[in-house]
């Protein structure tokens, strides 16, 4: 195996086990995890205790128990959540970090099925005011003193900011493979791509930039060589399971930039530097965010960054990884849909339903979109 | 009021007004005055302040569907990508958006939009939202703002996951008020008239007043008010609450009620068997299906909590803005599951229900995914029977009057056990 494949394995691995990827890092600090759902939860905050943030993305469970408590046009994400929650999944995190900017998480947020205790707190969505990182400081507070409490630490604003340095470094590497994997799809293939960004949510951070370095120090001393295949952006909260990303891969479509809430979404903006104090800072982060589904925007930037993202990367076509009954998502469609029309930049909308285990649908459209490309 | 008003029943009153409200709008348009299209519970009062025209989408779309034009507007939303797991008073808006956007490009009237059923009502100039029954608003709305190119004022009232309301919560609000007055003098070209704003405010009050004296008379034993009744009447708390058009109306229809509790005169004709809580939206196409079905049954709605969120009272001379903010965000679906479940109970007290019907909503997420929760915690509290059914407010495709007749029939039977018990 040579040491990029290695390194790779190694990013699979924690992926494929969240839960020893969770009882190593308790082995090691004596600490254990706050889980995070989706989206936006000020992960610095959890790092600066010590303890491991856990990304709490779903899973690729058949749903049975969830249908007691969610009806069948809940989102695919929530639906396995909840599964994960009845089956107690989740009962060995300390705490679960819930943010709530769409109607399906303010409901989640009020029916935690797990034995963890649940803190929640709300985004602000007029986002352009001042008025609205006020407020965010202030859920932001709580959120510090109720993770301090059940957790038993102090947060130091000194704590807080070398965590925000180290998120800030691993977005910044994060941000810099992207473009690596642009140029080298031949090493990094959809599902290796994948595995590296969905390792972040199971790994402390510092660890994860360290071994991210690593591989693109490795990468970089190739030569970059032509990609015969297609190039594609992929839009949408999430690209899973490898069962959909193995389509991709087979029928040569690299991926060159992404725009899914669980890989790029999550690196887009970082904290900056400032005067203020840091909770005031990571308040900003979302003030700064634009480009997705879940952060309001009268202006609905998100086609043009899409276009401009085909623009960097001269991709062939955006795939929109459309999740099952997520209306904020769906909401978008419409109009970058128009968007890309009236400028002819291509598109395919997928269904992406994490209980899937088959995918011949998607796999006929996929391929009879890359032969008409 | 206006002589031709005069004598009229409170129901003439509804549909004179809900005309007229209409009317209003086109001739402001006609005029070159400006529209807006608003949230059905977004703060109007600023606006109307301003002397601007408002329209309102979703009790727009509610008339569509009861008038069973849905499903070509769907249609046309559809086509240009809507998913049918967006809302569809959401969806319906859309297809007419679209609709009387291509007769102001090509100058010709689709053919879908003349035959429609809908109320004629013009395109916005602006559009206001606010998230305290949903974040589907924001979306809907961002959308409404892009595709017509025009300004989009937003009132972000935070999910209020503890209880009470935060001070820091009410200073955000009362701060994107603020925002929002300015915004308008930008698009006006004049200065917020703060004078015309109080005695706006004092209407709205009025308007609500009046509205919360109607909604009490179902707390009486037999009531002389069906609930159904507020489904129709809601049209105008949420179009003209701050015109005296609500006020007028309402009065005349809580004066009506009264002299019929004096003189004995109830729903029922005094002949109600049972009498329950309807959880959600009315299923707007199927509005008589759903009425009669229950009627039938001798089960009367007394308890409704969707009519309840527009008890925006406030105090209107509070100039920090705090207590208008808390009313518009304290509405009980945009708070945690225990000040959820409270408000409701006191509805089902209050009502003196014997029974919960839940409307399991397609197109609504946020008035769905707690039913579950909510409706074990008050069975638990009240003893009282439940049933769930699927339905949606606008798209006839998604309710089925069999399952609903099945459903409330069972119902029926549990609470008159109960009662014989
Ligand atoms: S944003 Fe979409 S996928 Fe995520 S929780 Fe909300 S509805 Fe589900
Ligand atoms: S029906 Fe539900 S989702 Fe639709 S606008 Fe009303 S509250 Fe929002």
């Amino acid at each position: 195996m040579s040491k990029v494949e290695t390194i790779l394995k190694q990013f699979a691995d924690v992926a494929a086990n969240p839960k020893k990827a969770m009882d190593d890092y308790t082995a090691e600090t004596g600490k254990g995890a706050v889980g995070i759902l989706p989206y936006y939860a000020p992960e610095e905050l959890v790092h600066a205790t010590g303890y491991l943030p856990m990304g709490i993305w779903g899973g690729n469970k058949s749903i049975s128990k969830a249908r007691t408590y969610l009806p069948a046009f809940a989102c695919s994400i929530m639906q396995q959540v909840m599964e994960l929650q009845c089956e107690g999944a989740y009962d060995d995190l300390k705490a679960v970090i819930i943010s709530v900017p769409c109607d399906t998480l303010k409901c989640l947020s009020q029916k935690w099925k797990g034995t963890s205790p649940v803190i929640v707190f709300t985004h602000p969505q007029n986002r352009g005011l001042e008025a609205a990182n006020q407020f965010l400081v202030q859920e932001y507070k709580i959120l510090k003193t109720k993770l301090e409490k059940i957790l038993g630490v102090t947060i130091t604003n000194a704590d807080i900011e070398a965590s925000i340095k180290v998120y800030n470094e691993n977005r910044a590497i994060m941000r810099e493979f992207v473009k690596v994997a642009a140029d080298y799809p031949q090493v990094i293939d959809p599902i290796a791509r994948h595995a590296v960004f969905k390792a972040r949510m199971f790994m402390e951070k510092s660890k994860h930039t360290a071994l991210v370095k690593e591989l693109l120090e490795e990468i970089k001393a190739m030569p970059i060589e032509p990609w015969t295949g297609k190039k594609v952006i992929v839009t949408g909260i999430l690209a899973e399971p490898n069962g959909l990303l193995e389509i991709f891969k087979e029928f040569g479509l690299a991926i060159v930039d992404d725009d899914l809430a669980q890989e790029s979404r999550q690196i887009r903006v970082d904290v900056l530097d400032g005067e203020e104090g840091p909770l005031y800072r990571l308040a900003k982060v979302w003030q700064n965010m634009y480009g997705c589904s879940l952060a309001t925007d009268t202006k609905k930037v998100r086609g043009k960054m899409l276009m401009n993202k085909v623009a960097q990367t001269d991709a062939d076509a955006v795939i929109v990884a459309m999740m099952k009954f997520c209306d904020p998502e769906e909401w978008d469609y419409p109009v970058y849909y128009r968007q890309f029309e009236e400028k002819g930049i291509k598109s395919l909308m997928i269904e992406v339903d994490q209980e899937a285990q088959s995918f011949e649908q998607i796999k006929t459209r996929i391929q009879s979109f890359v032969e008409n490309m | 009021m206006s002589v031709t008003t005069e004598g009229m029943k409170a129901k003439e009153l509804l549909a004179y007004y809900q005309a007229k409200a209409d009317q209003d709008a086109r001739d402001a348009k006609a005029r070159g005055d400006l529209v807006c299209w608003s949230a059905s519970v977004a703060p109007p009062e600023f606006c109307v302040t301003m002397g601007i025209a408002m329209v309102y989408p979703e009790t727009h779309a509610a008339g569509i569907g009861a008038k069973k034009g849905a499903l070509d507007m769907l249609e046309v939303a559809d086509r240009k990508g809507y998913s049918i797991d967006c809302c569809s008073y959401g969806r319906v808006n859309m297809g007419y958006m679209e609709l009387l956007k291509e007769q102001a490009i090509t100058g010709k009237t689709p053919e879908v939009l003349a035959n429609s059923p809908a109320a004629k009502v013009p395109l916005p100039d602006l559009v206001i939202t606010c998230n305290n029954i949903c974040n589907t608003l924001l979306k809907w709305y961002e959308n409404l703002a892009v595709e017509l190119d025009i300004p989009c004022i937003v009132i972000d009232v935070p999910f209020n996951h503890t209880m009470p309301i935060p001070e820091y919560a009410k200073s955000y609000i009362a701060d994107q008020f603020r925002n929002a007055i300015s915004q308008l003098e930008v698009i006006c070209g004049r200065p917020f008239d703060y004078k015309k704003f109080q005695e706006v405010r004092e209407q709205t009050q009025r308007s609500v007043y009046q509205w919360n004296r109607i909604a009490k008379m179902s707390h009486y034993k037999p009531s002389p008010l069906n609930c159904f009744d507020l489904f129709n009447y809601m049209a105008l708390i949420v179009a003209c609450r701050s015109l005296d058009y609500a006020e007028i109306t309402f009065k005349k229809f809580a004066d009506e009620l009264e002299e019929n509790l004096k003189a004995g005169v109830y729903a029922f004709k005094g002949a109600e068997k049972t009498r329950v809580t309807w959880e959600g939206i009315a299923v707007w196409p199927y509005l008589g299906h759903t009425f009669k079905s229950l009627k039938a049954l001798g089960t009367i709605m007394t308890g409704s909590a969707y009519p309840g969120l527009w008890d925006l009272s406030y105090d209107a001379h509070d100039e920090s803005l705090h207590s208008m903010a808390e009313a518009y965000t304290r509405i009980y679906i945009n708070t945690c599951l225990e000040n959820k479940v409270n408000v409701l109970l006191n509805i089902v007290n209050n009502g003196q229900c014997d029974g919960i019907v839940y409307h399991l909503n397609r197109s609504c997420k946020l008035m769905s995914f707690l039913n579950v929760e909510t409706a074990e915690i008050i069975k638990e509290k009240t003893g009282l029977p439940y049933v769930q059914f699927d339905g949606d407010q606008t798209d006839p495709r998604n309710f089925a009057p069999a399952q609903f007749d099945t459903r409330v029939q069972a119902l029926a039977e549990m609470m008159e056990a109960n009662m014989a018990e």
